[in-house]
């Protein structure tokens, strides 16, 4: 029997795909797994793959036609088979089509199972189970069965369908439970689905809620801690979010001198050019790259800049993942340093050339960009001195890194040249206040000015 | 203790509330000479003589309205109805007399009258005499119903409900009458108002009553061969409803089916799911999902009529949608 292909959500957020290429032409014969088609999300060119075998009947929709989730484009079956009665949507009444995925985040197309019932979808989204059956037991079957064609999916209304007993114990565990992926009918989150979903966030919050002061105690063994918000924590957030859009945001702005990391990079790059041990595979470790190292490892001593903004509570991170704005053609993208902390300067270096280069060709995976939890944002190799740069939610901060230049400062009582870089960093002020993003800023500053410090 | 049949169990009952209380008397039709249509009044004409075991014509209207009158006057009339499909005749005698009578006598005449007798389905016998009317008295108020399953609550229930000084409807089940079970001797009263576990669980709560208590146990027995551990919770009495077991035993193990013999709409369980619905909310994993009997005249038919009833397949079935296992 044919089944039809759709739409899938390749992207947590993507609503719709433009259909870029057809890999598979009508008549061919494709197996479970075969990339039939690419198609341009809103932050990638991805692959459309085959969830059942059989031979490409029928494109629906032509290459170039932009396509919403969840919307059939092709159809696959046998040889000679009649094709025509799919291609429209919903017309047949398809009631086991029930795709809710659309919008939702965390299931992800992995492991989706192509299902053995021929009129299931060739490709879906995260796959609900279907609707159960009504209980034999009580009236005629309902509604399910009348002649109005059922809906391909449900309204995009972006709510999370959960158990009245999920909500309550997501609540009480301090779970976000749009990062869950549900195992009940559409897509419902229920009980079990929380089971497996960070148990140990409970004892986070205890651990971490009574020692506010120093900045939040995140146990080494977990990748962060969750912690409620204080009252005063929730009036800061109510009222300056009332001042300024939806993140309150405020500018710090330091000088570092940079000559000492200028020596240190001119030092690498003559022992790369001697054949030394900096520089056996060839690459050049750039000032941006220091930078990354750098607030990776001042992150390291001041978590409570290294956290994401949840609505309800403050995800403080034990884990450093430096999200790094690329310029690519059509705007932006930040692709993510993860453990940059732990990560030599030749590896992040690598890493930030390499993803660099496919965020330029539209070709990163969606989790090479998510993830992050603190920006930095270079434009010193475009001559700007300094700027502002904003904020990428959830994170609660971002670094604008202006270019180095010669400056004419005062050093011990004399006029000297220096090179001189700016940093302006961007805070959402509901997670960091100013003394406290202050002493962050002073951490790596000290750290490029002697940048032996980063190795303590 | 000893194995006693349910119907040897409700005449212990009436023996020994006419032997404690001489109010109180039974009438209805063949409950003397012929002792009872289902033997429950055997040996009791013998016993207390026809001043209190009091055979009537076929007149159900005449003989609830002549208990209803003695009730008014101080005595404790034990009603019987051959089964409840009968008593519709007797309905507006139910309704209109004894469920209003304390309330439109501003409390001054209370009608301590029990009306029992076997209702629900039996086995073929056609779909006038086939009928679950429990829901249709619980709807009144002014009207207690309740409605045992063993034999040990139906003698400790309807030694309470002779007691009771408000009228109530005490519904049994032909198909109960041989079960038999352990029944304390002597003084054995169970109060109205109190569900019973039957068997413990923490998975999901069987709400059930009457003859359904004996399907959601078969239902638990085979889900716990299968790792579902079932919680059966009979209620016992239907009116009041003893809303406290209900919602503790789903706080317990938050998903809940709720099982009857009768019709689905605006039946029993409707009104406990609403309870739940209501008090339980945020405990429920699942919507709670109703077993019932089909929609429809009982059958005559054999296999229509087993297919007609709540059954355990159908329970484990709801069972296996409100845990997912679907």
């Amino acid at each position: 029997m044919a089944t039809k292909v759709v739409m899938e959500a390749l992207s947590p957020t993507m609503e719709e795909g433009r259909l870029v290429e057809w890999k598979k032409q009508e008549g061919e014969t494709v197996a479970v797994g075969d990339v039939l088609a690419e198609v341009e999300t809103d932050k990638a060119v991805m692959e459309l793959v085959a969830r059942a075998g059989g031979t490409l009947l029928k494109h629906i929709v032509e290459a170039g036609a932009t396509v919403p989730v969840a919307e059939p484009v092709a159809v696959i079956g046998q040889p000679g088979e009649a094709a025509g009665g799919d291609a429209g949507k919903g017309a047949d009444g398809d009631g086991k089509q029930g795709s809710g995925a659309a919008g939702r985040r965390g299931g992800g197309t992995q492991g989706t199972q192509p299902a053995p019932g021929g009129d299931q979808p060739a490709s879906m989204p995260p796959a609900p189970p279907r609707a159960a059956a009504e209980s034999g037991a009580a009236a005629p079957a309902p509604a399910r069965s009348t002649g109005s064609p059922a809906p391909d999916r449900p309204p995009a209304t972006g709510r999370i369908k959960a158990s009245p007993l999920a909500r309550r114990i997501a609540a009480e565990r301090g779970l976000d439970l749009g990062t869950l992926a549900g195992t009940g009918p559409e897509g419902r989150i229920v009980a079990r689905d929380l089971e497996t979903a960070s148990p140990a966030a409970a004892e986070h919050r205890a651990t971490a809620v009574p020692s506010p002061s120093p900045g939040p105690s995140i146990p080494t063994s977990q990748p962060y801690a969750d912690v409620p918000l204080t009252q005063i924590r929730k009036t800061i957030a109510r009222r300056l979010s009332q001042s300024i859009g939806p993140i309150p945001t405020f500018y710090l702005t330091t000088e570092v001198d940079m000559e000492r990391v200028w020596e240190a990079r001119e030092a690498l790059k003559a022992g790369q050019r001697g054949g030394g041990a900096a520089g056996q595979d060839g690459v050049n470790v750039s000032f941006n790259d220091i930078v990354i190292k750098a607030v990776a490892m001042a992150l390291r001593q001041h978590p409570e800049c290294n956290a994401w903004w949840q609505d309800d509570h403050i995800r403080y991170w034990n884990e450093v993942h430096v999200s790094m704005a690329v310029a690519v053609e059509e705007g932006l993208i930040t692709p993510v340093i993860r453990h940059a902390d732990q990560k030599g300067l030749r590896q992040i270096a690598t890493e930030a050339r390499d993803l660099a280069t496919r965020a330029r060709e539209r070709r990163l995976r969606p989790e090479e960009y998510t993830g992050g939890t603190f920006s930095v944002s270079n434009l010193g190799m475009l001559d700007i001195d300094e700027f502002t740069a904003v904020i990428n939610p959830p994170e609660a901060g971002i670094l604008a890194v202006g270019r180095i230049a010669p400056q004419v400062v005062s050093q011990d009582g004399q006029v000297a040249v220096r090179r001189r870089m700016r940093l302006t960093m961007s805070c959402d002020h509901r997670v960091i206040d100013g003394a406290t993003g202050a002493r962050f800023l002073q951490t790596l500053k000290g750290m490029l000015e002697n940048p032996l410090a980063i190795l303590l | 203790m000893a194995a006693v049949t349910y119907r040897d169990a409700l005449n212990q009952a009436l023996r020994e509330e006419m032997a404690r209380d001489d109010s109180v008397f039974l009438m209805g039709e063949e409950v003397g000479v012929y002792q009872g249509a289902y033997k429950v009044s055997r040996g009791l004409l013998d016993e207390f003589g026809p001043m209190r075991v009091v055979d009537t014509p076929i007149t159900e209207l005449g003989f609830a309205g002549v208990g209803i009158g003695a009730a008014m006057v101080g005595l404790r009339p034990v009603i019987e109805f051959m089964t409840w499909n009968f008593a519709l005749l007797a309905v507006d005698q139910l309704v209109n007399s004894a469920a209003k009578m304390r309330y439109m006598s501003a409390g001054q005449v209370g009608v301590p009258a029990v009306f029992r007798g076997p209702g629900g389905a039996a086995l073929q016998l056609g779909a006038q005499h086939s009928q679950a009317f429990e829901s249709w008295y619980a709807h009144i108020p002014g009207l207690k119903v309740v409605m045992p399953a063993t034999p040990a609550d139906a003698k400790g229930l309807l030694k309470s409900a002779i007691r009771d000084d408000d009228p109530v409807i005490f519904i049994e089940g032909e198909m109960l009458y041989n079960t038999k079970g352990e029944v304390p001797e002597g003084e054995h009263v169970v109060p109205l108002g109190q569900a019973d576990i039957k068997r413990e669980g923490s998975d999901v709560t069987l709400v059930c009553h009457s003859k359904t208590v004996s399907v959601a146990l078969k239902a638990a027995e085979q889900l716990g061969s299968d790792g579902v551990n079932a919680e059966v919770l009979d209620l016992r009495t239907i009116r009041p409803l003893d809303a406290e077991s209900v919602l503790a035993s789903v706080a317990k193990t938050h998903r809940c089916v709720v099982i009857e013999e009768g019709w689905p709409f605006a039946g029993v369980g409707a009104q406990v799911v609403d309870l739940i619905q209501r008090e339980a909310f945020d405990e429920l994993d699942a919507p709670v999902l109703r077993v019932t009997g089909a929609d429809i005249p009982m059958p005559y038919n054999k296999h229509l009529e087993r297919a007609a009833k709540a059954d355990p397949a159908k329970v484990t079935s709801a069972v296996n949608q409100v845990l997912y296992r679907e």
